[in-house]
């Protein structure tokens, strides 16, 4: 009675607040529209179109022709025995685990907990090989096995089943395990004993479901649509390798700054410049200056070692341009967590006789595990929605994002291209609810410590001085590959005529409408920055301060867009507003004008501005506010004068970051934009396509001058009247 | 097996003419965190470094462990000296403040962790880390996850860690900071008895005067980088042997004054408001400027007595009443113990205070 009196008191109370209702109300809608229908309706355009209906003949089109069912069908088939035989398998073993004394099915039994993780985990790695591989030997086997060999099916299922025996005999053993502390009624046990069973379930499922896949995987890669095919084991190969390799190198960064006593001047800056490129980087410029210092014209392959044919253009070169791109992300999340470990953890490690390198196996990297599965999929999902290096450098070598930017604006098969982006979603979609669902779990929930006291750094010559000529090295690599940039805008002809030139500049303005070019980048971006920034914060209020029903909704939706790739979101938009909302003309009038623009630069940068938000608000004790409303103010009084005031710093830094995000921003955009507005980043995508390095470059150096000069007038804005200035004063 | 079940010997610590600089991270400037400190710790002896935060205690400690070496001086394990040994091959093992327990581990992993360093054989490993549970009695937790644990417990884990090894010196830094009043009082009995059992080393930092009297053979009291005095608990209770000493090991009053004559061991000192007789230790000049050092329970507050004073705070503390009394300039705390049976002065009263001779402490090298 009494709960239903207090429930019907905070409707009430809520209801009297009309400035956050219609807030929160606006903030729905703008979510549901711009984020949600866009990616609804390429569902939509994926299974259906005018002519046929409902149909599933464009995912058939690019997993196989038209067999697309029969394949799922029939790895049905091969796996739902081989299921059924595991299970029984595991039942068998489990109870002769109770019921024997044998020494071998006793020590079978203790080998299967851990074979139920290797083994499917072990098959993973076989399949996604195999997918690499297309149409290599063990797919034409599995081919031929579809195609009616009563044998090969045969082996398929038992191989399946030997793979998931383990499994199941875990799950098994979970279960007897469960049933027996059930009589013996220790609630906590059970509790625990629980958990493990549901992750045990949910694990055989997973493991389950990856094995169809693969399967159909498998099947596509003989019967699929070429370019897909190739374009996603293109994507999945330079993710992967990417994911590693950009969690290696942060982690080597991140490792040296918190425990090597390295405290250089020329260090700590070196260090300080890695970890601001994410921020003030344009797309392409790594590209860039990847193909002018290494390509077949480049100053190091050509002219510092000979080397005339060097072929920049591929894997590779995506590959290390991405790593260098998106391994300062990793690095500050590594920083961000190795100060978090408690030195003295370690110090108990050492003192216990451990040494330097047992303490790192045996404590620093196991804590640090989840972090790293944290790391690589964000580096993963970030590599595989990438639009603009692969456009760039990629050559021959097609992502899926770059596929299906041509399948859209070259072959015109919306369809096509929508089923297509709809299988990146899906792929950007599950990494992401991984990573924040359980590893960001995981990583709080075991480094919450906070350092109880000063960490001694290492300062051991041997070890000290190897890590810091490695880690200079590299960032003086990182560095001079974004020097390379303006220094290709200066000279008349990169890699033969090196003498000084302004020509390049000049043309940008006199022949290439350059500053209609800046002024259209720079006034969309201006004008959406505030938008986002204030969003993002608004956002992030209610979610960290405030109850109400649509929270959840409110958060996951702003959190989402973090997962859509730039492309897919594109494509969302062309589909959903091309013709107005529903194709009923409603909104329609946006379509191809800057309202658009704006809006596709607010929805790209606002996950990262409400990502901030959150953790800036999270430090505010609630009783700041509470006392505010408590003397009278009201929701939208309290936000301006206490809340907005206390996070000024952030809002700026958001602003700024909203800003630059925007002004470099291309991979929704390309798809949107009309010749009515000349966007830089568009105009070096362009430019560096048609081969002319020169005019790109001097494009991507006045960009970078306009980042930097943001940045460096936020810092000073922060300076003279952040929050942080005041509260330390008082201090 | 004989062998490991024999109990090992406990070493001894010595610290010769030990110094440690710092750099102030605001101005730059070098201070000596420890100066010149020079200690003998016995083996099998509980000893306690006790001081302020900022005192060099936990550096000591630290030095002893090995996590910062020494600017200056030798420190000595067993005999042996171990400045360039690093911490891993010391005999030492250390409980931290914050537990410092891996939270990767079970509370078996953990405890187990130093042995399968030293590659002792696994039925050996299970059987060591079952008595040492069965000591800090958390037998039956073994599975537990540590964030599973209570503070108290976690404590007991990180306790187990450190003495499953056999370490020469066991090493705590400031152990039982983060548990509440009542555990607190539980937890050091349980360390002080362990310890016993034992027969281990013990070196132990904290900043409270309380714990440090309750479980050590000997407290060592530091005060920026050197040490101020060492002794028994007792010996420190009640011949500080200055006014920092004094104030900082429980309350105390300090009566100003000239001494007078001594004879007998009992010396006559010439207060403002009249004469008090203390126990000397030795004989100070006549006339010479001195102070009484005498603790709150040990002034009895009557009708009669020494010497008069004013009642200005009196008020019912439980187990005892606490008084504030001016004697001439100087505030005087009092304590009276059990106050039902005796009689309750009101504010503002014309009292008289007395203590005997033997309970107070005479101070006649003044620090200004």
């Amino acid at each position: 009675m009494s709960q239903k009196q207090s429930a019907s008191l905070d409707r009430k109370k809520f209801f009297a607040d009309p400035v956050m209702v219609s807030t929160i109300i606006l903030l729905i809608v703008f979510l549901a529209v711009f984020i949600l229908y866009p990616l609804a309706i390429l569902l939509v355009d994926s299974i259906y179109s005018n002519k046929t209906g409902i149909t599933a003949q464009f995912f058939s089109g690019i997993f196989g022709e038209g067999a697309f069912a029969t394949s799922l069908w029939k790895a049905l088939l091969i796996s739902v025995p081989a299921l059924l035989l595991s299970i029984l398998g595991g039942s068998a073993l489990a109870r002769a685990e109770k019921s024997s004394q044998n020494g071998t099915v006793q020590s079978l039994c203790r080998i299967m907990p851990p074979l139920g993780l290797i083994l499917p985990l072990l098959a993973a790695a076989a399949y996604t090989l195999a997918v690499f591989d297309n149409r290599g030997s063990v797919a034409v086997f599995l081919q031929q096995a579809f195609n009616g060999g009563a044998g090969a099916c045969l082996l398929i299922a038992l191989v399946q089943a030997v793979i998931l025996t383990p499994l199941c005999y875990r799950l098994i053993d979970g279960v007897t395990r469960l049933s027996v502390t059930a009589a013996r009624d220790a609630a906590e046990e059970k509790a625990l004993q629980h958990k493990q069973l549901m992750r045990n379930v949910i694990l055989s499922l997973v493991v389950f479901g990856v094995n169809l896949l693969m399967i159909v995987f498998l099947y596509a890669s003989v019967h699929g649509k070429y370019s897909f095919i190739v374009a996603i084991s293109n994507t999945l190969k330079v993710g992967f390798l990417v994911g590693i390799l950009s969690a290696g190198v942060g982690l080597l960064f991140a490792y040296v700054e918190v425990y090597v006593k390295v405290r250089t001047r020329f260090m700590s800056g070196l260090f300080k410049v890695v970890s601001m490129l994410p921020v003030v980087s344009p797309p392409f410029v790594l590209s860039l200056s990847m193909i002018m210092l290494f390509g077949k014209a480049g100053i190091i392959t050509r002219h510092l070692l000979g080397i005339y044919d060097n072929d920049v253009y591929g894997f590779w070169g995506i590959a290390i341009v991405q790593t260098m791109t998106f391994f300062p992300v990793c690095y500050m999340m590594f920083r961000g967590l190795l100060k978090n470990i408690d030195p003295s953890m370690e110090e108990a490690a050492r003192d216990m006789g451990a040494s330097r390198m047992k303490v790192f196996t045996t404590v620093t990297l196991p804590l640090l595990l989840p972090g790293i599965g944290n790391a690589f999929l964000v580096t993963f999902i970030e590599s595989i929605a990438d639009f603009a290096n692969p456009m760039i450098i990629g050559g021959s070598y097609d992502t899926l994002a770059t596929t299906i930017y041509l399948q859209i604006t070259g072959a015109y098969d919306k369809n096509g291209a929508c089923a297509m982006a709809v299988v990146l979603l899906a792929i950007t979609m599950l990494m992401f609810a991984v990573q924040k669902y359980v590893l960001e779990r995981k990583t709080a929930a075991t480094l919450t410590g906070k350092a109880s006291r000063m960490r001694m750094l290492i300062e051991d010559k041997s070890v000290t001085i190897p890590l810091a000529i490695l880690c200079s090295l590299m960032a003086l690599f990182v560095v001079l590959m974004y020097v390379c940039v303006p220094f290709g805008a200066m000279f008349k002809t990169w890699g033969r005529d090196f003498t000084l030139t302004t020509k390049w500049f000049e043309q940008v303005f006199t022949k290439y409408k350059g500053l209609k070019a800046f002024q259209d980048s720079f006034v969309l971006s201006i004008i959406s920055a505030p938008i986002t920034a204030l969003l993002s914060m608004i956002i992030s209020y209610l979610v960290v301060k405030r109850k109400f029903k649509a929270k959840g909704f409110i958060e996951l939706v702003s959190m989402l867009a973090m997962a859509v790739p730039g492309t897919v979101l594109g494509i969302g938009y062309i589909r959903g507003f091309a013709g107005g909302m529903f194709h009923t003309g409603f909104l329609q009038g946006i379509y191809g004008t800057g309202v658009i623009l704006v809006i596709v630069f607010v929805v790209r940068s606002l996950p990262t501005g409400t990502r901030s938000g959150i953790s800036a608000l999270r430090q505010i004790d609630k009783s700041i506010e509470e006392s505010a409303y408590d003397m009278g103010a009201g929701s939208l009084k309290v936000f301006t004068s206490v809340t907005l005031p206390l996070i000024k710093d952030s809002f700026l830094s958001g602003l700024v970051t909203a800003f630059v995000r925007s002004i470099t921003a291309i991979s929704a955009i390309i798809l949107l934009v009309t010749p009515s507005y000349l966007l830089i980043t568009v105009q070096i995508n362009e430019f560096a396509e048609k081969g002319s390095y020169g005019i790109a470059c001097a494009f991507a150096t006045i960009l970078i001058a306009i980042t930097y000069g943001a940045v460096l007038l936020m810092n000073l804005v922060i300076r003279f009247f952040g929050t942080s200035r005041k509260t330390k004063e008082v201090e | 097996m004989s062998e490991t079940q024999k109990v090992k010997q406990p070493k001894g610590v010595v610290l010769d003419h030990i110094s440690k600089i710092y750099q102030d991270p605001k101005t730059g400037k070098n201070f000596y965190a420890v100066h010149d400190v020079s200690l003998e710790m016995a083996p099998g002896s509980f000893i306690t470094l006790l001081g302020p935060s900022g005192c060099g205690k936990t550096t000591t400690l630290r030095m002893i462990a090995g996590f910062e070496s020494p600017d200056e001086g030798e420190i000595y394990l067993g005999g042996e000296p171990i400045n360039a040994l690093t911490p891993n091959k010391r005999d030492t093992a250390m409980v931290f403040q914050s537990y410092a327990l891996f939270p990767h581990y079970n509370v078996f992993d953990n405890v187990a962790y130093g042995l399968r360093l030293r590659k002792v054989p696994k039925p050996e490993i299970e059987r060591r880390v079952k008595n040492i549970l069965e000591l800090v009695e958390l037998s039956g937790m073994e599975q537990r996850m540590t964030n599973q644990l209570s503070g108290g417990q976690q404590q007991r884990v990180a306790l187990a860690r450190a003495l499953v090894v056999e370490p020469g010196v066991l090493l705590f830094d400031e152990p039982l900071s983060n548990l509440d009043a009542k555990l607190r009082v539980q937890m050091r009995t349980e360390i002080r008895r362990i310890q016993q059992q034992l027969g281990i080393t013990a070196i132990y930092v904290t900043h409270d005067q309380s714990e440090a009297m309750a479980i050590s053979d000997q407290i060592i009291l530091m005060r920026k980088g050197v040490i101020a005095q060492m002794g028994s608990p007792l010996d420190i209770y009640y011949h500080p042997n200055s006014e920092f000493v004094a104030d900082f090991i429980g309350e105390c009053n300090f009566l100003k004054g000239f001494a007078k004559k001594t004879w007998e061991g009992i010396t006559e000192v010439e207060l403002d408001a009249g004469i008090a007789r203390v126990k000397a230790d030795h004989i100070p000049d006549e006339g010479a400027r001195c102070e009484i050092v005498v603790r709150p329970e040990a002034i009895v507050i009557g009708r009669t007595g020494d010497l008069p004073c004013t009642v200005e705070l009196s008020c019912f503390m439980g187990s005892y009443q606490n008084y504030h009394v001016r004697v001439g300039d100087t505030l005087v705390k009092i304590t009276d113990n059990c106050p039902i049976n005796k009689e309750i002065f009101q504010v503002g009263e014309q009292v008289f205070i007395s203590f005997a001779p033997e309970c107070a402490h005479l101070l006649d090298q003044i620090e200004e």
